[in-house]
């Protein structure tokens, strides 16, 4: 087990200040050690649980109706022009 | 001075509305949260003057029930108790919360809670622990500690929680009230802001185990809206109180009883056991051989699941921005000033479990090793009809004392979580107390969909012991 604290809070778009990322690393370090205990079973011929139920594929007829939502959603929203979320810009003209 | 209702039942006060008048029984818990939530910030939000108590029909007639502020309500402020939802108004109502409505049922409180649901105290808020009613130093569990702590106080008919690995349960078991996880998919999670999406379940916190039956006649149910909701029929969970477990086989797993449970919780706990037997009860040994893995592949798992699912809180479409030169420093500054400690020590973790090279390693292992945890409980279930444990190995914390270390306080949740991996129903009944007044509470966990057969049983144990009339010493004397 190794992992880079600098490189996952890039992943997770978070940034760390030093103090959390010494906190942060160390704790990380104790919980990965303590789950390592799962490697010792053997699990090479048990399938994984991802749903607990079995279910799988469940469909619906794709139906239009009105939600009704979007001018309360937008009036909550942290920036909006007209009928849009308003984002710093992303593309350069260049590009 | 009007008449205090607010130490009713629900099912008590549903009964009183029809009596008094549905306004009567709200200003009664109004009032009383008032009085007390300065002291427990237990309740986030409320007030009785943004309501209406309605016309008193319907099930749950005008009575007023808190819910935990991750479900969602149209037009009120839904925060997950984490800063980077400040503002956040969802502009529809969870399924949860149309079905208590249309029930008669008053949407009062918005209950505190661990930020994003992380945590076993309710000391991760955003805005402040919550306190213990049966002693403010202490904590009420978490992470539906607010829910929990409201009920307990009386400044609550019933709450709504949600369960991820023992949020529920546990802190009933802190606060002495009834908790309840129904089956993975038995209620719809339409509106409830997601944490660990294969183990979220929102489940009935109450003062009576008739209480959490009757709100689970209200709130079970597929929901197209919902499409990991299951389409079982629903019972009529009322109809299960029937006031006896002869021929009932309850399976007691020993190693839940070993080294590191309180000696006082086991004591407590034992005498649960020798009441159900004693009623004709037939008492079975089980064996869950990977309960003992059950921390250990919830922490991969379920913070994979979290990180994942809090990719959404990036300051674009609801809750706070933090402005950025760019966009991903917007993201950045926004997530990494809005969320808390905990949320980033499981943000982080689950993306290291989930990255490149350590998936097979970590997320893999853990999913199989779950696998082993569900056929565990199918084995014991092939003898017994219901798992009985305690809900904690320790009475209630004090604040501040396991919140430096994670792993401690993840192990406090040692025995909840197995339930929330294998999908299947459990519940905390109070069964005691400790010397020095502390609440204990016994787990129940049954077979998928079988709700009922752990609310019989929590029935003939509440029903036995009868402490309901013991409450917190809140203001100097018993309120």
């Amino acid at each position: 087990m190794s992992f880079e604290i600098q490189k996952l809070a890039d992943l997770a778009r978070l940034e760390l200040k030093p103090e959390e990322k010494a906190k942060l690393e160390k704790d990380l370090a104790a919980i990965l050690s303590y789950v390592d205990e799962l490697r010792k079973l053997n699990t090479a011929a048990v399938e994984p649980t991802s749903h607990v139920l079995n279910m799988e594929n469940v469909f619906r007829e794709d139906q239009v109706r009105e939600s009704g939502v979007r001018d309360k959603t937008l009036k909550h929203a942290p920036q909006t022009e007209g009928t849009l979320f308003k984002v710093p810009k992303t593309v350069d003209k260049e590009s | 001075m009007a008449a205090d209702y607010s130490k009713l039942s629900l099912k008590e006060a549903v009964a009183a509305a029809r009596e008094a008048g549905p306004d009567a029984i709200l200003q009664s818990v109004a009032e009383r949260s008032a009085r007390l939530n300065p002291k427990l910030n237990a309740l986030l939000r409320f007030d009785a003057k943004r309501v209406s108590a309605g016309s008193g029909a319907g099930v749950l007639g005008g009575v007023p029930i808190a819910v935990k502020d991750n479900i969602c309500v149209d037009g009120w402020e839904t925060t997950c108790a984490s800063k980077i939802l400040q503002g956040h108004v969802p502009p529809y109502d969870a399924t949860v919360i149309e079905k208590i409505k249309a029930a008669g049922g008053v949407i009062f409180g918005q209950a505190n809670m661990d930020e994003f649901a992380f945590g076993s105290s309710s000391e991760t808020s955003a805005w402040g622990p919550v306190r213990n009613p049966w002693d403010l130093e202490r904590v009420p569990g978490g992470s539906s500690g607010g829910s929990a702590a409201a009920v307990a106080a009386d400044m609550a008919f019933a709450a709504l929680g949600s369960d991820t690995g023992g949020s529920i349960r546990q802190p009933a078991a802190f606060c002495g009230v009834v908790g309840l996880k129904p089956t993975y998919g038995r209620i719809s999670r339409y509106g409830l802001i997601a944490f660990g999406s294969s183990f979220d379940q929102i489940g009935p916190i109450t003062k009576t185990v008739e209480d959490s039956a009757l709100l689970m006649n209200v709130l079970a149910g597929h929901d197209p809206k919902d499409s990991t909701s299951a389409p079982q029929a629903v019972p009529d969970y009322t109809r299960a109180l029937v006031g006896n477990v002869k021929g009932l086989k309850v399976g007691v797993p020993e190693d839940f009883f070993a080294a590191g449970l309180d000696p006082e919780i086991e004591k407590s706990v034992r005498t649960s056991i020798k009441l159900l037997e004693n009623a004709g009860a037939q008492i079975v040994p089980v064996a869950l051989p990977h309960a003992k893995y059950s921390v250990a592949v919830y922490y991969i798992v379920a913070v994979a699941e979290a990180s994942s699912n809090l990719g959404r809180f990036d300051g674009v479409r609801f809750g706070r921005r933090v402005q950025g030169a760019d966009l991903i420093e917007m993201y950045k500054k926004t997530r990494s000033d809005g969320f808390g400690a905990e949320a980033k020590r499981r943000i982080l973790l689950g993306t290291f479990v989930l990255s490149a090279g350590y998936y097979d390693a970590y997320y893999l292992q853990g999913q199989k090793v779950r696998t082993l945890i569900r056929q565990d409980f199918s084995t014991a279930f092939e003898k017994a009809d219901l798992i009985l444990s305690p809900t904690t190995p320790t009475p209630p914390f004090k604040i501040g004392e396991k919140l430096t270390d994670p792993l401690a306080m993840y192990l406090s949740d040692i025995f909840t979580i197995p339930a929330n991996l294998a999908g299947v129903p459990a519940l905390s009944v109070p069964c005691g107390f400790t010397a020095s007044g502390l609440p204990i509470g016994v787990q129940l966990m049954g077979r998928p969909f079988e709700e009922s057969v752990i609310l019989r049983a929590a029935h003939t144990i509440e029903q036995t012991l009868n402490l309901r009339a013991r409450k917190p010493m809140l203001e100097g004397a018993a309120v």
